[in-house]
């Protein structure tokens, strides 16, 4: 069986998996709102300081909250057959146009964010692994240990005191200088500089498991027998830590990425408000604080989306890297 | 967030000296262009405030609609969309005369429809319209230039709720089809006012530009508007430091930076501007709960209460001691203290004779305290509370939940023992006071209403009264004595009256030249260069 025979098959297996999975996320997502007590009039009364029993009736037939629970649900789904997310009444626009003004942004944090991870999870771990025991381990370990124990948004805070306060390097919040119409490398290192600070914050905590999980894997394989085979073949040692070693111990290491990536995106409502970005994570927490469900549901959705999608990806990824796993 | 934590100055005119002094010193003359980097948290649902009256809308709003009058410090009306205005001698017929030559921000010309059709639309969308005009029976437009109310009784109040942030004058043009909730005008709107909408990118700013047709000229002087929100406090601190944010009301960082901030030399401090939200912080207890339906009880937990602690210690000195619902800057305050003073002892006595001897742990009994979750401020006077009531024998447990949650079970399920609330005087005691005491205040469901399930027939009467006096020595007797019985009943405990914060950068002159600070329009704003 060839390598792209396996790949396709592998993507079927998985997209037939996944149907089944996002109508049940659906159904419970919708359910779980339904438990949250208040809805979304207590919400524009409560910030409005005033209300009559009739704004009240009026805001809640207008967010359609005075039909039965099981009508209200028959219209999402309905909504969800014909491709639409439903229209937000407080955001007073379409949920999918406001998803997508806002998904480029948390894709940007959180590619650059698992993009750092992985990379320098992955060096260190390497680093950790070639020199198990030594001086560099020791150190690296300490510095993983004090990255995996401190809490993203605090490294973020301090990150902004020192880089954006004293230094005045960075900028401190937003995705882009706003009202600057900048164009061409100017845009980019604009858009360089506001994500680099978030994407740092939120890839701190997985730089470290990364860095870990990379060591341990590595100094597993560096007993197996092909590894010895290969040094008795006499092949140059870095040729055997990148090429036997490393790549068998990335298996671990891109399943826990996979699952990383809903961590990811629970980690970025957090960032997202420390660093005032403009993306999804703060969109969710502004939906469920706005009891806005057409909104929170549309969220939920399209992140089991990319959760489903990044795990299908990391499937297909085990296949390439490991020939002895079958689609 | 409503605007019940709000506070103002002793008196308007103490705000008039404070306004003058704190001003930085200004270039003779202001100065045309520039752009404003304005900060509001949390984001606004809409930029009209029609069927809302969130307090990040009234910020925004004003820029672009407008309304008939402003008002000066002393609370007395002056020209806005209205050049003149007069009152029957009865009080039930106000005439406004409109200002020529407005057009609105797509060309066509401001009239007499639009107030009419403004006015209709706010007695049935806006959160308070169905109050604030309940005696409103006609509108009528003898002329393009001429508006004339109807009242089916005299509205005291009622001259005071023709600002831009209480009632905006809207488009009628555009209004005039369709659901008025879900007008795109809600999230682009068209208004007569200084400053016409460009764009709002979603999560992260709204722009501003300069109406070069204003009615009012040369003003505005600004260029643009850039309205940033900035969700993290701390974020908004670092924002004023590093200059990316110009201006900022409602305290828009933690007032334990504040101090750090004040001593920044580019940044100045301004407590003036919200004497129209000001609202006492306040002890409400649930009647309906066994324990507290009991007066001696509520009357030790008021012997036991410091507001002098509250004051310096959650509030780091912003806010006043207060003993009554009607703050200070009001005509109708009354200065009269607390018959229930500090006093451990009595306050033990009480309790002892009410039945409730101490066990042998020390505590009397248990009850729940929900502290409004808007701010730190309530949850940190909850502390406080809890610390306050141990000392009488009073074990507190303090509950957490989000705004909705909070709400519903306050004002729906009615779940609860006693809360820290807070609620806005707004801008007359028979709209922002009598819907917290009176005894028809008391709707299920309906939040910002008599929470405390206070039913007193003398109050009743004498709210009524109040809503149609146009003698004001009557008036103010008649509150006089509504703040007397409230405060010997107790339905509540008014602890303090927290005192905003305006942040500016000193580069910003002219923010607040009204009582509606910076939700004004900013049309006299102008910046150094």
């Amino acid at each position: 069986m060839n390598r792209l025979s396996r790949l396709f098959k592998a993507l079927r297996r998985a997209l037939l998996y996944a149907l089944p999975t996002v109508i049940g996320i659906v159904i419970l997502n919708f359910l779980l709102l339904q438990l949250v007590p208040g809805d979304a009039a207590d919400v524009l009364a409560g910030e409005s300081g005033s209300a009559t029993a009739e704004t009240m009736a009026m805001m809640r037939s207008h967010f359609g909250l005075d039909l039965p629970l099981w009508h209200q649900l028959l219209n999402y789904l309905n909504h969800l057959a014909h491709f639409s997310l439903g229209f937000s009444p407080r955001f007073n626009m379409p949920v999918m146009e406001l998803i997508w003004s806002r998904l480029p942004n948390t894709l940007l944090l959180m590619a650059s964010a698992l993009a750092i991870s992985v990379v320098l999870g992955i060096l260190c771990g390497v680093v950790m692994a070639t020199w198990a025991g030594r001086w560099p381990d020791r150190v690296l370990s300490l510095l993983s240990l004090l990255l995996y124990s401190t809490p993203g948004f605090w490294i973020g805070l301090m990150a902004v005191v020192l880089f954006s306060v004293h230094l005045g390097w960075l900028p401190s919040d937003g995705s882009i200088t706003i009202g600057a119409a900048l164009s061409g490398w100017d845009a980019l290192r604009d858009r360089i500089s506001h994500a680099l600070l978030p994407a740092l914050a939120l890839s701190s905590v997985f730089i470290a498991i990364y860095a870990r999980l990379t060591r341990a894997a590595m100094l597993e394989v560096q007993t197996q027998d092909y590894v010895r085979t290969a040094e008795a073949k006499g092949l140059h040692p870095l040729l055997i830590q990148l090429r036997h070693v490393l790549r068998n111990a990335l298996i671990p290491v891109t399943t826990v990425a996979g699952i990383h990536l809903g961590n990811l995106l629970g980690g970025a409502v957090v960032i997202e408000t420390v660093f005032s970005w403009p993306g999804l994570g703060r969109l969710a927490l502004e939906a469920v604080q706005g009891r806005d469900y057409a909104v929170s549901l549309g969220v939920l959705l399209l992140s089991s989306f990319m959760v489903i999608l990044a795990n299908l990806l990391v499937d297909v990824l085990h296949v390439w890297l490991d020939p002895r796993i079958k689609a | 967030m409503p605007r019940y934590l709000r506070r103002s100055c002793a008196t308007a005119l103490f705000c008039l000296a404070f306004a003058s002094s704190a001003a930085p010193a200004a270039p003779a003359a202001p100065v045309a262009g520039g752009t404003l980097n304005f900060v509001v948290t949390p984001e606004p649902p809409s930029l009209v405030n029609l069927a809302t009256s969130a307090v990040p809308v009234l910020k925004v709003s004003s820029k672009v609609t407008e309304g008939l009058l402003a008002y000066d410090f002393k609370f007395n009306p002056t020209p806005q969309l209205a050049t003149a205005w007069t009152i029957s001698a009865d009080g039930k017929r106000y005439t406004f005369t409109l200002r020529h030559g407005v057009k609105w921000h797509d060309g066509k010309p401001f009239t007499s429809a639009d107030v009419a059709f403004s006015l209709e639309l706010l007695k049935k969308v806006h959160p308070r319209g169905k109050s604030t005009f309940a005696n409103l029976t006609a509108v009528r437009t003898p002329d393009p230039y001429t508006v004339v109310l109807e009242l089916s009784q005299p509205a005291p109040y009622l001259i005071k709720a023709f600002a831009a942030s209480e009632t905006p004058i809207i488009p009628g043009h555009i209004y005039e089809h369709g659901d008025a909730l879900s007008n795109p005008n809600n999230t682009a709107p068209i208004g007569t006012g200084p400053f016409k909408f460009s764009k709002w990118v979603r999560g992260s700013y709204i722009e501003y530009v300069r109406n070069p047709d204003y009615w009012d000229k040369p003003r505005p002087y600004l260029d643009k508007i850039i309205v940033k929100f900035i969700p993290d406090a701390a974020g908004r601190a670092i924002a004023f430091e590093n200059g990316s944010v110009d201006l900022g009301g409602d305290t828009p960082v933690p007032l334990g930076d504040l101090a750090r901030l004040k001593n920044n030399p580019k940044l100045g401090v301004e407590t003036s501007g919200y004497q129209f939200e000001a609202g006492p912080l306040r002890l409400e207890f649930n009647l309906d709960q066994p324990i507290l339906a009991k007066l001696p009880v509520r009357q030790a937990i008021a012997h036991a209460l410091q507001r002098e602690i509250i004051k310096s210690a959650v509030f780091y000195g912003y806010a006043n001691v207060i003993h009554s619902p009607i703050l200070p800057g009001s005509p109708y305050y009354s200065a009269a203290p607390s018959p229930y003073p500090f006093d451990l002892k009595q306050a033990n006595a009480l309790l002892d004779q009410a039945g409730y001897p101490r066990r042998a742990d020390g505590n009397r009994f248990t009850l729940t305290l929900d502290p409004l979750p808007i701010g730190d401020t309530p949850a940190r006077t909850a502390s406080y509370v809890k610390s306050a009531l141990a000392r009488i024998g009073i074990a507190v447990t303090i509950r957490a939940q989000d705004l909705p949650a909070y709400l519903k079970r306050v004002y729906t399920d009615r779940q609860f023992d006693f809360v820290v609330n807070g609620m806005s005087n707004l801008f007359d005691p028979t709209v922002g006071v009598q819907r917290l005491y009176w005894s028809q205040g008391y709707r299920q469901g309906v939040p910002f209403t008599n929470a405390s399930h206070f039913s007193n027939p003398e109050v009743d009467r004498l709210f009524a009264l109040a809503a149609v006096e146009t003698d004001q020595a009557k008036r103010l007797a008649q509150f006089t004595q509504i703040q007397q019985i409230v405060g010997q009943q107790l339905p509540d405990i008014n602890l303090v009256g927290p005192q905003q914060v305006t942040l500016f950068n000193k580069r910003v002159h002219e923010h607040t030249p009204t009582p509606n600070g910076l939700d004004g329009n900013f049309a006299t704003l102008y910046l150094s260069p």
